[in-house]
């Protein structure tokens, strides 16, 4: 009998501490040298790992195995293993790394190197740095199509896009857009190209077949002074129905409608908010807010802030795991 | 005679084909003039001012230039000339304008800068990179003069708005003897009426015994009065002013020139970006960027922006540009800058820091205007007799 109970207890532990049941978001903390683990079911904060000096991008392996990790003082790209929390290895990745993205051939990692006016690009599996293309400066937003053919850059104070062949890694287009460009997002189709520009205040829609522009946004947030409206991050519904636009120091994220590029809502969130991510179904998209050190939450279906997670200082990226 | 023309048509193809980036080039050429009078011996000489302040800045801008221009076939090239006296930075800016050079970066006092005015012609544009006297905004004003340093007045009415929603609005005064320190402390105490500040003592600084030795002993007797909130230093060149913390007579902040102070640039700044232009400064000049390199780059950076937009460098082409409503820099302050159209100052935030840190940064919330709320900080449109763009 006692020895039943003791089994039953002992099950009961496993199950409940079984990391299967959680889906996991990692935040990178810029100035903690920090990466904050939220369990999404929770939301709360479950665990805190030290990382390299002023961790800004971070990305998983397209087998969601590893978070690749820009540690941008510490020169260095740092792999995490997620199943262990450990730092397993570091990659060489150009100076001051800050944003980068992975192609879908899970090998070539493109990483903007912001103080030196380069992209570097690092195969992850030999550590071989295939090419390093001169961009404008501070290179910042780095993205590549879901189909592969293209990598595209932002440089922010030449306020272009570079548009990178990823079979021969030159540039082949520059398109001049708003002032500052911070992030680009593909549609899942690598159609459309959405471009953020912070200054300007501008999102840049890009049809990818012609490398033209289509359409230009900009947004008004109610009772905030327009120069305040400082769009950055950019993340899309893979149905094609919402752009989620973070507009920075309005503290607000702009609802799209991405076929008409009209703007549905403003959401209010935390102060300066910078990058986002939808979870593993859409359910929840959870932006990182610079100033005020959270994470939001949105409800999709309900276009409505439910929750605000404390995190580090100066939360930077976030990503959710959708296989956790 | 057909073969030939097909062979040429060929080549063409072959050029389009193998530069898809804009294959016209263009070479703007910038000339940057530097008279810095000596300031004569100072009390605090601990921490000397860099030399190349402000040239630093307008050849990193250049470089900037330089990079976005590689995809536009546009090129920049800069024109230094480090002068020795006022003659010298005229002559050189009449040298220069004869060879053909109409875009101009000026860091000089406002005599000098009037000068060279006086000799400009219709087709030279100049940027202001170093002179902060208000009469430059409010009175003398010149259509083809555009100013990227911050006047005496923003800088203060920065100071002034800080004071006000700390509510620490009874201050004490202390001016030091040069013009520029005069400059400063007008631009304050017209500062103190805006927003609600009182000078309780307004004293002018007169010793001349060394500091070093005696600060302890001759400050708290000067800085006596029966109450004030802060004490407001007016010493530009940085004499006397750096003793003052401190040695109050009262246990009070020291803002002003010293203490916490409005500058236009800073090393504290990092916000916005402003980590990655700080570090290119640094790797370019070796140390750490200050007002004036700021300012010289804000004039070439907003030159260049002007050509990328236009593909090309006329003068004229590239003042109207700047004062429509395409034309915003982006300058690491967090905020679109813009010329104002009635006297050419470009408008800015303006950080408040003491010498290892950030405290704030002005215009501050619930100082209103009805157009933006960075004119809350200098002189307003009605407040200026300029219309340079009538």
């Amino acid at each position: 009998m006692k020895s039943l109970f003791k089994h039953t207890a002992l099950a009961a532990m496993i199950g409940l501490s079984t990391p299967a049941l959680a889906s996991l978001a990692y935040v990178s903390n810029e100035k903690d040298d920090t990466l904050s683990v939220i369990d999404t079911n929770s939301m709360e904060v479950i665990e805190t790992i030290n990382v390299g000096a002023r961790p800004r991008g971070i990305l998983l392996s397209k087998d969601h195995t590893k978070l690749y990790i820009c540690a941008s003082d510490d020169d260095t790209v740092q792999v995490l293993d997620l199943a262990t929390r450990k730092i397993i290895d570091t990659l060489p990745s150009g100076e001051d790394p800050e944003q980068f993205s992975l192609h879908p051939n899970n090998k070539h990692l493109y990483i903007a190197n912001e103080d030196d006016a380069i992209v570097t690009v690092v195969d992850v599996d030999t550590k071989d740095v295939l090419a390093q293309i001169d961009v404008g400066i501070e290179p910042e937003g780095m993205a590549v199509s879901p189909d592969g053919k293209w990598a595209v850059n932002t440089s922010e104070t030449t306020s272009m896009l570079h548009w990178i062949n990823t079979n021969t890694f030159e540039i082949e287009k520059n398109i001049v857009v708003g002032q500052r460009p911070r992030h680009v997002e593909f549609s899942k189709d690598s159609k459309i190209a959405w471009a953020s520009a912070e200054i300007g205040g501008t999102v840049h829609i890009i049809d990818v077949d012609n490398l033209e522009q289509i359409h230009e946004m900009s947004f008004k947030v109610p009772g905030v002074n327009q120069d305040r409206v400082q769009p950055v991050g950019i993340e899309l519904t893979s149905d094609g129905k919402y752009a989620f636009v973070a507009l920075g120091p309005s503290n607000h994220v702009a609802v799209v409608d991405a076929q008409t590029y009209e703007v549905l809502d403003y959401l209010l969130v935390g102060s300066r908010v910078w990058q986002l991510d939808l979870d593993k179904d859409e359910k929840h998209l959870y932006t990182t807010n610079g100033v005020s050190g959270d994470v939001s939450v949105i409800d999709v279906e309900d276009l409505k802030v439910i929750k605000s997670i404390k995190v580090g200082r100066y939360p930077w990226g976030v990503v959710i795991d959708p296989s956790s | 005679m057909s073969l030939f023309s097909r062979t040429a048509a060929a080549v063409l193809i072959t050029m389009i084909g193998a530069a898809p980036i804009q294959a016209e080039s263009l070479d703007v050429r910038i000339g940057y003039l530097q008279w810095v009078p000596d300031q004569g011996p100072v009390l605090s000489n601990v921490i000397p001012e860099p030399d190349d302040a402000g040239q630093r800045g307008a050849e990193l801008a250049i470089a900037d230039n330089s990079t976005t221009g590689k995809f536009l076939g546009q090129t920049y090239s800069l024109e230094s000339n480090v002068a020795d006296s006022e003659e010298d930075a005229v002559a050189a800016f009449e040298t220069m304008r004869k060879n053909g050079t109409e875009l101009f970066v000026v860091n000089a006092p406002t005599q000098t800068l009037q000068t060279m005015m006086g000799k400009a012609g219709d087709n030279t544009l100049v940027f202001n990179a170093g002179a902060k006297d208000d009469v430059l905004r409010t009175g003398q004003c010149h259509p083809n003069l555009l100013h990227t340093m911050p006047s005496y007045a923003m800088l203060t009415d920065a100071l002034g708005q800080w004071l006000n929603q700390r509510r620490w609005d009874e201050v004490f005064l202390i001016t030091g003897p040069t013009e520029a320190d005069k400059g400063w402390a007008n631009a304050f105490r017209r500062t103190a009426k805006r927003f609600g500040l009182k000078i309780v003592e307004d004293k002018p600084w007169t010793f001349d015994a060394d500091l070093r030795r005696t600060a302890s002993k001759e400050l708290p007797l000067f800085t006596q009065a029966s109450d004030y909130d802060a004490v407001v230093v007016a010493d530009v060149r940085g004499d006397f002013g750096e003793y003052v913390p401190f040695n109050t007579w009262l246990p009070r902040p020291v803002v002003g020139t010293q203490g916490m102070s409005p500058v236009t640039w800073h090393r504290v700044v990092e916000s916005w970006g402003a980590t990655q232009l700080q570090n290119r400064f640094r790797d370019l000049a070796g140390r750490d960027m200050n007002s004036e390199d700021y300012a010289a780059w804000a004039a070439i950076r907003s030159i260049g922006t002007a050509v990328t937009a236009l593909s090309n460098a006329n003068p004229g082409e590239i003042r109207n540009f700047l004062f429509s409503n395409k034309f915003q820099l982006a300058a690491f302050k967090g905020r679109k800058l813009t010329f104002r159209d009635w006297n050419g100052q470009l408008r800015q935030p303006i950080p408040l820091i003491h010498p290892r840190g950030l405290v704030a940064r002005a215009p501050f919330e619930g100082f209103l205007h009805p157009m933006t709320e960075m004119d809350t900080l200098g002189f307003d449109k009605p407040e200026s007799e300029c219309r340079i763009n009538g």
